[in-house]
């Protein structure tokens, strides 16, 4: 479904990801996981098409999407739930919403609202709050939702839980398994490797923006080595 | 009391032609991060426009509208021309790009057309007042404050109601998290541009119907304000810059007023000192807007 190739990002001089390859097969949830600074961000960011890259190939279910912009990304069936959420503050939830349905056609919007609402009944009641009002738990509801909103086959989501309470980052593991089960592929970030093994199907790991292992989640979550070396000395959240 | 009440709607007339040129600078800032400062150019372009169609023997109730189209069709143009070539490029190109298309517009008209100002007629009932409980209310204020109301009602429900007002208003705040919602950079951009022309273009209007002539330099001034006026109210902030413009508009009265005739010259100088002052103590303007930074 989507296959990154050979793919280098440059800020500048700098390689921030450099030959990175990964593949995501339709139905997966695929994580990436890696110490801060290791260019996963960069690596999604590229891929969704907000920055270009220096070098490589990315297809998308066989088609070539390199540098395309994150609009045309949005139609060919990828979004990207970016780091830090980016809800837009002073929008209602609803508009929110309504901006991540932007390429549906108006008469499908509500529905879909209606859908997002199921998933996230929290959101429901706050549709005309202004999103900047939300809690982080709220607040990351809404990011994943309005994505959701866009129908996309294929979501990347970046570190789904930064800044939330353990209780709160239980419920994204849950949803990011709801999300499996209703068939969506998944390629999430995420510094909370443990966590994000137990419900992935497999992993990279990158570190000074390489993939320097991967394997299934299973084998990963075995090896206390790769904690060790890349992840930190223990296996809690970073 | 009496006199207070006439400074205030003296005032209001001139800020809300102010708010409207903020208005545009500041959509413009919102989905660009470009403080454009060839926003006057399309006063200037509206000036020459105007002249040309009295010349032609138009009055003032089809140039009128004529100008606030040929306004947004030019903002439009200099999009298309100028900015689309340096968009995504740093803040400080795109700076320079509005200057460039300031300067070559001015010095276009200056080649081209004179480096002289070109009078033509202004309509003379603008001027008439009328006389409510000692306040003298010039029909031109009153006109002014009724058009901005309905421009800037008209500019609200479009932000609020429709798809296209949303999208802006989510572009203004996160320009590549609208991007990534699937929100067409080129289509945002461009409207964004139009519905910053066609403020200036209902500004230029009322500008043009008080100064009466064409020239060069036309822009300047007004561009001057309505920057002014988005910065007092927080560059991007869109009640911001209404609020600025108004604000600005009170204080130029204000100050016009009760400044000892010897120093009334000085007025735009302690309006810039006051600017300043309020700087120290809001760097952010009156309004703080929350945008996130670019990838």
């Amino acid at each position: 479904m989507l296959e990154v190739e050979s793919l280098t990002t440059c800020y500048g001089a700098i390689a921030a990801i450099r030959k990175v390859g990964l593949t995501v097969r339709a139905g997966e949830v695929v994580c990436l996981i890696g110490p801060n600074g290791a260019g996963k961000t960069t690596l999604l960011s590229t891929i969704a098409g907000l920055l270009s890259p220096t070098g490589g190939k990315i297809w998308l279910n066989g088609d070539d999407v390199t540098d395309w912009a994150p609009d045309r990304m949005l139609r060919s069936g990828l979004a990207l739930v970016p780091e830090h959420r980016r809800i837009f503050a002073d929008l209602t939830v609803h508009e929110n919403l309504m901006v991540g349905g932007v390429t549906k056609a108006s008469t499908k919007r509500a529905g879909l609202q209606d859908q997002v609402i199921e998933l996230f009944p929290a959101l429901g009641s706050k549709l005309g709050t202004s999103a900047g009002y939300l809690s982080g738990g709220e607040a990351q509801q809404l990011a994943i939702g309005r994505a959701m909103m866009a129908e996309p086959e294929i979501l990347l989501m970046d570190e789904p839980t930064l800044g939330l309470a353990p209780l709160l980052a239980d419920v994204v593991f849950n949803l990011i398994g709801t999300l499996r089960d209703a068939g969506l592929t998944l390629l999430v970030v995420e510094q909370n490797a443990q966590r994000i093994l137990e419900v992935a199907d497999r992993g990279y790991v990158m570190r000074s923006g390489e993939i320097v292992l991967d394997g299934l989640a299973p084998d990963l979550l075995a090896r206390q080595d790769l904690f060790d070396a890349y992840l930190g000395r223990s296996t809690d959240p970073v | 009391m009496t006199e207070l009440l006439q400074q205030v709607v003296d005032g209001l007339g001139r800020g809300g032609i102010y708010a409207l040129i903020a208005l545009g600078i500041a959509v413009i800032f919102g989905v660009m991060h470009l403080v454009n400062f060839a926003h006057g150019e399309l006063i200037t372009v509206s000036a020459y426009a105007a002249y040309g169609l009295f010349a032609a023997g138009w009055d003032w109730w089809l140039v009128a509208p004529a100008v606030v189209v040929i306004a947004g069709v030019t903002s439009v143009v200099i999009e298309f021309v100028a900015f689309r070539w340096v968009r995504g490029a740093p803040d400080f190109t795109m700076l320079m790009t509005s200057f460039g298309v300031h300067f070559l517009v001015q010095a276009g008209f200056v080649m081209y057309v004179s480096a002289n100002f070109r009078q033509f007629p202004r309509p003379g009932w603008i001027f008439e007042t009328w006389k409510v409980g000692g306040v003298s209310l010039e029909v031109y204020d009153l006109l002014v404050i009724l058009f901005t109301l309905l421009t800037l009602g008209a500019t609200y429900w479009v932000l609020q109601n429709t798809m296209f007002g949303t999208s802006l208003r989510a572009a203004a705040e996160d320009f590549d998290a609208a991007r990534l919602m699937g929100i067409r950079s080129d289509r945002i951009i461009r409207g964004a541009f139009a519905l910053s022309g066609l403020l200036a273009g209902v500004a230029a209007v009322f500008w043009l119907m008080r100064s009466g002539q064409a020239g060069p330099t036309a822009g300047l001034s007004p561009m001057l304000k309505g920057v002014l006026a988005a910065l007092i109210g927080g560059l991007g902030s869109l009640p911001g810059a209404v609020l600025g413009g108004v604000v600005l508009g009170l204080a130029e009265v204000l100050l016009i007023s009760h400044l000892p005739a010897g120093l009334v010259g000085l007025t735009d100088g302690i309006v810039f000192l006051l600017i300043a002052l309020l700087f120290v103590f809001r760097p952010q303007g009156l309004i703080t807007v929350r945008r996130a930074e670019r990838v």
